[in-house]
Parts: structure tokens; sequence; C-alpha cells
């Protein structure tokens, strides 16, 4: 239905060519790792994962055991599951009493990459593979190592958009990076949310934190459109709203960081908001209180998510570091980029919806 | 040529052994320790003169002693024996305005290093995660030690200001942990259960009382070449520690409360007077706070010998075992590891 009313625009800059429309997740998994993925791929549950530790811990089982069907012929039975499983075990083991023990590392912002390797992203993984069906195209364009920026589009009432490019980063980035969001300062006011942010290893979406993750040769992700994209009526769906004052790209100047535009098409389906009660919202101190078909009438059931299927796409990567170092003053360069990375986003949003078969499929 | 150093607030443990410590150095000449109690410590060979820093009398003292180098310690959160909330902060506040009034007048005054605190960054969901030594509170504590921290830096700068020739230093310490250490927070972590905010996990940076030794002798002398030392710094050991990675570090249990009920339970307490349990403590062990050190290192020239991981080993090798010692669930976990069958693993693993 959305596809009917989109106007394709007849440009070809961004990587069309490569592949016509991969039906299943499958094809792109095989595309992105290549030949050597499919070697390792019996065993491993993700060759994007194998660079963590080689003992995979038990908590991934469940996900674990799903996951070789998806890699085609061989499922995961066929290793001899004496050794494994005690593999398994033992680093299941090793992880359960470094955790009781606390004897794990965090970063200055809270960041606890075991935690989210082995815990947090096996808890989103089947919500991202199975549920929404997440298909990643373009990973490649985001650079190996070093700072990199990367702004995507924001919707979908709930910020599940960005907990799927968490895990599309993890699990497809063949340099197995990990991707620092920038939240919303609501996330950290409330409980439960900022600790479970700050261990995914978000933090505040503010000029400092980026500059010092950005300055770390980290990947930052941010969503500049804010509240304002994701608490957007279904109406206006995958029209980009203003990307904030630019503050993210005189961030990425100042750093020389490349920025990376990302493509979510599926969220903003998810829950498709036809009201907001303004009063309400207010009330709870909330920027928005959405109204979907099914949410505040049905109860806590009305809060599961449509599962439609997604598509993220990262784009082709705009170079930052040929500007003068007071380029990051300059507001009318600083609008031009901003401008250049909206329409980047919005022409990859009109060409996969018009390559979208289906809200569902 | 020799040096004279005038310490304030000798009669705390940290206070003592910065005056036994800064003698011992070959510049040094002399030492004038000065409180408004005599310290039950040794304070080795220097001169202590008992004086309320509150008195004009603190000027004469320094008038008479003919010091050089003034070194504020007595900024701090918890008052010494029986005083009240009230005198401490008369203590923090009216007695800098002496020190700095005295300093002010004297002539031979020419260098001043302040103890100061990153309580006075408040801690708040809207900070940014790292604060640098320009980032600006967006709430400012509204009172306790943090606001006194905040008006002693005030008054600071504005002497810094009228007596531009002084080098003036101020360190804002993160929590200072040691085996000796006696600090709000360090009689929180004797708790034999940890009171926690549910569903906040704040990130903790402490510095070891050796370190603050070590970078206030660093402060009070002239700067090493290629390195400047006045100015405002950020004192802190490397990385940063969740609080439930320090419960369980510690070996002791947490009791999750929600915030409402934490807050209540704090002014229910503080009204008391059984401990001090400030509203910024609550804060801090919500929030957290970490704060960049890189002025510390590359402008000050200061490389602290514990990270914030060992500093709060050595301070849980000086506390007894808790409820629940991580070498006994580690041993746990082993056994459940060593058992032959694999069958007899599975439990583990989901419970995992």
């Amino acid at each position: 239905m959305a596809d009917a009313k989109v106007i394709p625009f007849d440009d070809d800059r961004s990587r069309a060519g490569s592949v016509p429309r991969p039906a299943r997740r499958r094809g792109a998994g095989n595309r992105r790792t290549g030949g050597e993925g499919r070697q390792a791929g019996d065993v491993q549950p993700l060759s994007g994962r194998s660079r963590t530790r080689d003992d995979v811990p038990v908590t991934r089982e469940a996900d674990g055991a799903g996951e070789p069907d998806g890699s085609g012929a061989r499922p995961g039975p066929e290793e001899p599951d004496g050794s494994a499983l005690e593999r398994r075990i033992a680093g299941g083991l090793a992880f359960l009493r470094r955790r009781l023990t606390g004897e794990y590392e965090v970063d200055d912002f809270g960041y606890d990459a075991e935690l989210t390797d082995q815990v947090l992203m096996s808890l989103l993984r089947p919500v991202y593979e199975k549920y929404f069906r997440v298909e990643v195209k373009g990973v490649e364009n985001i650079p190996a190592e070093g700072g990199a920026l990367i702004v995507a589009n924001h919707s979908g009432t709930l910020p599940l958009d960005g907990l799927m490019m968490q895990v599309a980063v993890h699990d497809h980035h063949p340099a197995g990076r990990h991707l620092r969001l920038l939240a919303a300062d609501l996330v950290f006011m409330l409980p439960v949310a900022n600790e479970l942010a700050r261990k995914l290893g978000h933090t505040l979406a503010c000029a400092e934190d980026a500059e010092l993750l950005l300055g770390r040769g980290e990947l930052v992700g941010v969503m500049p459109e804010g509240f304002k994209g994701i608490g957007k009526p279904f109406g206006e769906r995958y029209k980009l709203q203003r990307f904030g004052r630019g503050g993210f790209v005189s961030t990425a100047l100042r750093q020389g960081a490349p920025i990376v535009p990302c493509s979510i098409v599926g969220a903003e389906e998810i829950y498709p908001m036809i009201g907001n009660a303004k009063t309400l919202a207010r009330v709870l101190g909330i920027p928005y209180f959405p109204l979907t078909p099914t949410f505040p009438w049905l109860g806590p059931l009305g809060a599961v998510p449509l599962p439609t299927k997604w598509t993220i796409q990262f784009g082709e990567p705009i170079p930052t570091d040929g500007y003068p170092a007071e380029a990051a003053e300059d507001p009318m360069l600083m609008f031009n980029l901003t401008d250049q990375v909206r329409e980047q986003i919005q022409h990859t949003l009109y060409k996969l919806l018009v390559q979208r078969r289906s809200v569902f499929f | 040529m020799g040096k004279v150093v005038l310490v304030t607030g000798v009669a705390r443990r940290l206070g003592g052994r910065f005056v036994r410590r800064v003698q011992r150095d070959p510049q040094v000449d002399r030492v004038v320790a000065v409180d408004a109690v005599a310290p039950e410590h040794d304070l080795g060979g220097a001169d202590f003169v008992q004086a309320d820093i509150r008195q004009p009398s603190l000027a004469r003292v320094l008038a008479e002693s003919g010091a050089d180098t003034v070194v504020h310690l007595d900024v701090t959160a918890t008052a010494l024996g029986s005083g009240s909330r009230t005198t401490v902060k008369e203590t923090n506040v009216i007695g800098t305005m002496q020190l700095l009034g005295a300093c002010q007048k004297s002539p031979t005054v020419q260098r001043l290093v302040v103890k100061s605190s990153t309580n006075v960054y408040g801690a708040a969901p809207r900070d940014p995660a790292v604060f640098t030594e320009n980032t600006p509170p967006k709430s400012l504590p509204s009172g306790g030690f943090a606001k006194d921290t905040v008006e002693v830096e005030g008054y600071v700068r504005g002497f810094a200001r009228r007596r531009p020739d002084v080098a003036v230093c101020v360190l804002r310490f993160a929590n200072i942990l040691g085996p000796a250490a006696e600090t709000p927070l360090t009689s929180y972590f004797d708790l034999p259960v940890l009171p926690t905010v549910l569903g906040y996990d704040p990130r903790l940076q402490f510095v070891h009382e050796d370190d603050v030794i070590e970078v206030l002798r660093i402060a009070s002398h002239d700067p090493a070449r290629g390195s400047l030392n006045s100015g405002t710094f950020n004192i802190a050991g490397d990385g940063a520690l969740l609080l439930s990675q320090c419960s369980r570090r510690l070996g002791r249990p947490t009791v999750p409360l929600l915030l409402p009920a934490v807050t209540w339970a704090g002014s229910l307490v503080r009204t008391l007077g059984v401990t001090d349990f400030s509203p910024e403590q609550i804060r801090l062990l919500t929030h957290g706070r970490v704060v960049a050190t890189d002025q510390m290192r590359e402008t000050l020239g200061f490389r602290p010998a514990y990270t914030t991981a060992e500093t709060f080993a050595d301070f849980a090798r000086s506390r007894g075992p808790g409820l629940l010692p991580p070498q006994a669930l580690a041993g746990a976990v082993d056994r459940i590891a060593a058992l032959p069958a694999l069958g007899g693993t599975h439990p583990a693993h989901s419970a995992n």
C-alpha cells in the first residue's frame, strides 16, 4: 500500500546493481560472507561472531540451534557433539564465573562488551532474524576501522530500529564492529532502560559523547530526526523529518569521520500510529503517547509490533576529512552536508520501497 | 631557598599522611599543619598549630608561618568525630573564605592547592557520559557536600582573579578509596547488604589514597619540565566500575529498591541522624559519574599508580569478606565444571 504512493527517483548512484531482489535473508547472508563464510559456517552460528571467542557460550544455544538451517545444507548436530558441547559448557561456566565474581570490564560509557555479545545480542537476534527478517545491504560501506558516523532514519514509535541496526552491524560486518548508538535523554531517565542502554554501549546524544567516541575510533550511530521521526503519524511514513540542527555533521567534521547514511525500511509499519494522546503524554512526561489500531485498546497484547519485513541499507560513506579545520563552524557547509545526507537517505528509502513486494513479506 | 608549606585539615588521615609525606621532600623546609582539633596520628616533624580555619586568627597563623605554599585539604563531606552537617558546611565554605582572605593579604604565598571533588558535576541523566573539566553541570547540586565544593571552587576562582601572581591548582578528586579511607562511600560499601536503586547501574570511578597523596605533592611543588600545575584537574583512576561489579567483587549482595523508596529512606535516615546518606550520594548511586582525565595526564603530567579496578581491589582486600565472597562463588562454579557427567552440568547452564 505504501509502495503505490511513492514516486520513484530514477537515480542509480547508490549501488542499485547489487542483487535485483534477494527474496530470502539467506541470500544476503551468503553474499556477505562469500566463500570463506560457508566453510566456517557449519559449526559457527554466525561467521561474524567467530572473532569473539572460540568457546561459544551456552546462552546462544537456542538460536545457535536454529541458525544452521539458515546457512544451508548441514545442520548443527553433525559436529561430534561430545567435544563441542563440552566446549560450550566450559565456555558458559567460565562466563558465569566471570559474571558472578564481577571480573569483567566495562568502558567509561558503561559498555559491557561481554554481556552484549553473549546475552543481549542473542536476545535480540531472534527478533531480528525470525520476526522482522531483516535484510542487510551495503554493510561493506561501513569502514572496517576508525571512527565513522552512521546516520539513519528513525521510525516505529519505539526505537526498535536502532536496536536492529545494532544487531545488523554486529552480526554482518566482516570486521565485527560494534555500533555505539546515541540515544535520547528519555532513555537515560527511565529505570532498567538506562541500565540496558548503557550496557549495550549506547550513550546520550550529545556532541561531547559523540566526539569522544569518534575520537576513540568507534562506530557511532545516530538518528537525527529524534522524536519527530519516531513519533510521526502513520500517514507521514517514510517522509524524513528535519535532521535536528545538523549537530551530527559538525561532530563528524571535527573528528574527520566519514558519514554513512543508512535507510531502514519496515520499521515504520510495526506500530501504525494513527493518533497521539497529547494530554496523556504531557501528564506522563513523554514526548508522545501513541494510539495504534491495537495499542491501548488491547492492553499489553496491543504492544506487540506487527511482523513487518525489514531492509536496512547502508549507503556509500560521505567523507568529511577533506575540509579545513574551521569547516565545523561554517553553518552553510553544515546545512549543505546535512541536506546531502538527508537526500541520500530519502532516495534510498524510496528505492527500497519500490523494490519491496509487500509490507509483511 | 626552602619552602614553607601550610596544610589545613591535618586531623584527618589523608591530611596527616600528606603532611608526613611532603616533609620528606628535599625542597621543603618546614611544614605547618593546621586544624581545629589536635590530630590523633603522628605528624612527623611538622609544626602543628591548633587553629579553626573559620576564625580570622588563621590570617595570623599564615602571616607568622611565612608560608609560600598553602594546601587546603579541609574540604570534606563528613564531620570529624561528632560534628553536625552545619559545622561541616561552615568549615568548608566559611573556612575556605577565611583562608583565601588570609592568602590574599599574604605577600609570601605563591601557590595554592585546593582539594575539591568531582561532585561539582552533579549526576543527572542528561549529563554527558564523561565529564571534562569544562563540562557545565546540567543540574547544579542542590545541597550537601556537592554544593559546598561548587561554592568553594567559586571562591577559589575569585581569588585566582584577584591574585594572578599565585599559582592556583584545584584538584577534583573522584571517590577516594583505600584501606584507610573514610568517606560516605566507604561506609556505604561497609554495609552488609548494599541497597541499590532498581533499574539503575551507575558507573563509578575511584582514586587511590596513595595517588591522592602523590598528586597533591606534585601540585604543591614547582611544575616539572613540560607540565603545568595550575588550573583545574580531574583526578581519577583509569576506567570505571559498575556498582553491580563493585558489589560482586566485594561479595556483598544488593537489594534493589525503587527510587522513591530510596529517596524517602535516605531522608528518614538523615532526619534520624544515623548516617550522612545525602541526596547527592543517592544521585551518584543512581546515575553514576565518570570524568575524563586527559588534562591530568597531559598537562599535570601525573599518572595514577592504581586504576579504578585496582583501587577497588585494594579497598576490597582491606575489608572483610562479605556474605557472598567472590572466591566462594567462583569455587562453586568450578566444582560444577569439575563434575564428570555432562548431565550434571545442564541445570547450571539453563540457570545461566
